[in-house]
């Protein structure tokens, strides 16, 4: 579905485009992918309510704003700085983008095992790789204006690659960070993660900020899991409280490969995180877990789907939320089962904590099978706090404020307990204590 | 000296009135048995002692250690020394016992204003405590009261009531669906927190549990009053003639 084009919205992106195409040196073919991206997008325009993929969120206050491109490397970012966006774990392979531009004097990729290899884009593009050609062959951006901008303005991300046979003992952590100089600037992270047969690895992918600065952050990342392979993927999002963000994962599964996606989203004014996965291979398994945690205005609106294209595969899907104050989420669940995919064995469920009266949640699991013999579930449920629980805890001596913060992370320890990198799920645990203060 | 003082009160569930003008005092160092037949009301005093929201007070006062008890919210309450053991215990999925423990011990240091404890702290303190009720330290980790039986629900009741050590421990029902060694354990706990400056109100709709927890004064509370109150004998007379023979209210407990 096509919707009307927000003309002005669009023009506001032509200059920098052409800045983009005129300043930096990329391959013949990564410019001509991005001329017919940013073609599409002008076709597309900004999504509007009437676009059924985002129907209950407007991104009118995106479209309201004019947003500079960066290109150059810019920022003050320390080490220390960054410290409380690390898990307080040593040692993991960490590639930091300040500002949307690799640096790699905060980064930690020096010494790799073997078989595993981290680039930063713009070098991939300088000494192309047959590896790099996989970029924008496993996504689309038809009917996705974000994925068409984010490919007409990519210039910079992490490439990854893991070969096979290769078990990756540490994560991987791509950690998106702006400061103060990103205000009114837009970013747009592009990553490629290529895990080769019967490997397994962990990927953190990180987007936060040390400023309360106003920024358009629109990520992709394509993500391949090969034959038998698994890849954890973890995506983190505390961005400033005044920022835009969408970031859009797709992910390509061969047979009897694994592919674990967990969202956080609890930063950004308005956010929205895409987890796609098609699970092209007999065996497969998928499990996309999330947990959004709003307050104040914020609104969060997630978006997975998952395509069951063969027989013989699992997916499991526990999304949970809690949402406080005037705040807004959205949950979109699709999951495909193709013709052939028979014995598919599906669960989908979305839960969300309501805090305040005025806080609002549109759920919309959705379910399309076109095979005859599949075990596929899916549920929404929205509710308060329960009263009898809440009750319990104060006769306790427990005061209003500490029972609702425990309640809390109650609703939310199953989800987080899926995590499965201590230093990741213990840190979360402690933001769900914490954030609702 | 007296600890609880409730006068005439009266107390609706919804709009049905349950308490219809109860009196009673407890004294420190004693021990209180309200019993009474079902739907008499005794749950609701339970209930509306610790400041359940769903009880709704329409007349009447109760004073706790001089204070106002019914404009103290129910986390005042307990941090000003009272204890409900519920009927019910509530699950808590998510929230280890552990957590649930030193949480309610350190807001209730917090309000007297006393230093909290870290975990190592506390550990120490349950090793002592779990002793008490006979539990196993594993029981910590598990979520408060989730896919706990019967007796493990009451007995961990029973642990937080040590942990906290209330001036005021009210037992709602506490020996309903124990086995004699489960109401032994339980029975035992109660008996060893006892002290002289102190009190404990024994909830029950059986003598039973009164052969391990020996009351001061039994009293007998029928459609919302306290019908008769005596010594721990009146226990016994109730277990061999039935609720019948107590209908006429006799006022003011003694």
């Amino acid at each position: 579905m096509t919707s009307p084009v927000v003309t002005g919205a669009v023009e506001s992106y032509v200059a920098a485009f052409e800045e983009l195409t005129s300043a930096v040196a990329v391959p013949d073919g990564v410019q001509s992918m991005r001329r017919a991206a940013f073609e599409r997008f002008a076709t597309l325009g900004l999504p509007t309510t009437k676009n059924e993929d985002w129907h209950f969120t407007s991104v009118a206050p995106i479209a309201e704003h004019e947003f500079t491109l960066l290109t150059a490397k810019s920022g003050d970012v320390k080490r220390a700085d960054l410290e409380r966006f690390m898990f307080g774990a040593a040692g993991w392979y960490t590639m930091v983008f300040v500002n949307g531009r690799f640096t790699p004097e905060l980064s930690d990729i020096a010494t790799l095992p073997r078989g595993v290899k981290i680039r930063d884009l713009a070098s991939a593009w300088a000494k192309p790789t047959a590896s790099v050609e996989h970029i924008g062959r496993l996504s689309s951006y038809d009917n996705a204006a974000f994925t068409a901008l984010n490919t007409a303005f990519m210039h910079d991300g992490a490439v990854v690659e893991i070969a096979k046979d290769v078990e990756i003992d540490r994560p991987v952590h791509l950690l998106y960070v702006t400061d103060a100089v990103a205000a009114k600037a837009m970013m747009h992270p592009r990553n490629l993660v290529l895990v080769g047969r019967n490997a397994r690895a962990t990927l953190i992918e990180s987007y936060v900020s040390t400023s309360d600065a106003m920024y358009l952050v629109n990520a992709v990342t394509e993500v391949s899991v090969g034959e038998g392979a698994t890849l954890r993927h973890y995506k983190i999002q505390r961005e400033g409280r005044r920022a835009f963000h969408v970031g859009t994962i797709e992910a390509h599964q061969a047979r009897d490969s694994h592919y674990v996606s967990f969202s956080l989203a609890t930063g950004a004014e308005l956010s929205r995180t895409n987890v796609y996965t098609t699970l092209d291979g007999e065996g497969c398994g998928a499990t996309l877990n999330g947990l959004y945690m709003l307050d104040g205005e914020q609104i969060c609106d997630h978006q997975t789907q998952i395509i069951h294209a063969q027989p013989n595969c699992f997916s499991r899907e526990l999304y949970k939320g809690v949402l406080d104050d005037r705040s807004h989420g959205v949950f979109n669940g699709k999951v495909y089962v193709h013709p052939i995919a028979q014995k598919t064995d599906g669960k989908q469920t979305n839960k969300t904590l309501l805090l305040s009266d005025t806080a609002h949640m549109d759920t919309k699991p959705q379910l399309e099978i076109f095979a005859d013999d599949v075990k596929c579930t899916h549920g929404a449920t929205v509710g308060q706090i329960d009263q009898t629980a809440l009750f319990y805890l104060k006769s306790r001596g427990i005061d209003r404020a500490l029972a609702r913060r425990l309640l809390t992370y109650a609703f939310a320890a199953d989800v987080l307990e899926t995590i499965e990198v201590e230093a990741v799920r213990e840190e979360l645990e402690k933001m769900t204590l914490e954030r609702f203060v | 000296m007296p600890l609880l003082v409730i006068k005439d009160l009266h107390a609706n569930v919804g709009d049905k009135p349950i308490l219809k003008g109860l009196s009673l005092t407890v004294d420190t160092g004693s021990v209180h048995a309200v019993m009474g037949p079902n739907g008499s009301g005794k749950s609701t005093l339970a209930q509306v002692l610790a400041g359940n929201p769903a009880y709704e007070v329409t007349g009447g006062s109760i004073e706790y250690d001089g204070r106002d008890l019914l404009e103290m919210q129910p986390e005042e309450r307990a941090q000003a020394g009272m204890f409900l053991a519920f009927q019910y215990p509530v699950e808590i999925p998510g929230v280890s016992n552990a957590y649930f423990l030193r949480a309610a011990y350190n807001e209730i240091r917090k309000a007297r204003g006393h230093e909290e404890v870290d975990p190592l702290e506390f550990a120490d303190l349950m090793e002592e405590k779990l002793q008490l009720v006979d539990m196993d330290s594993s029981m910590l980790n598990r979520s408060v009261n989730t896919g706990f039986s019967g007796g493990e629900k009451k007995r961990n009741e029973i642990l937080q009531m040590a942990v906290l050590e209330p001036r005021l421990a009210i037992l709602d029902e506490t020996d309903s669906g124990l086995d004699i060694d489960a109401l032994r354990v339980v029975a035992d706990g109660v008996n060893k927190l006892k002290r002289p400056d102190n009190a404990t109100i024994v909830v029950t709709h059986y003598q039973r549990l009164l052969n391990y927890i020996v009351p001061d004064f039994v009293h007998v509370l029928v459609n919302g009053r306290i019908a008769k109150s005596g010594g721990k004998d009146l226990a016994l007379e109730l277990e061999e003639k039935g609720y019948d023979w107590v209908s006429e209210p006799a006022g003011a407990a003694a």
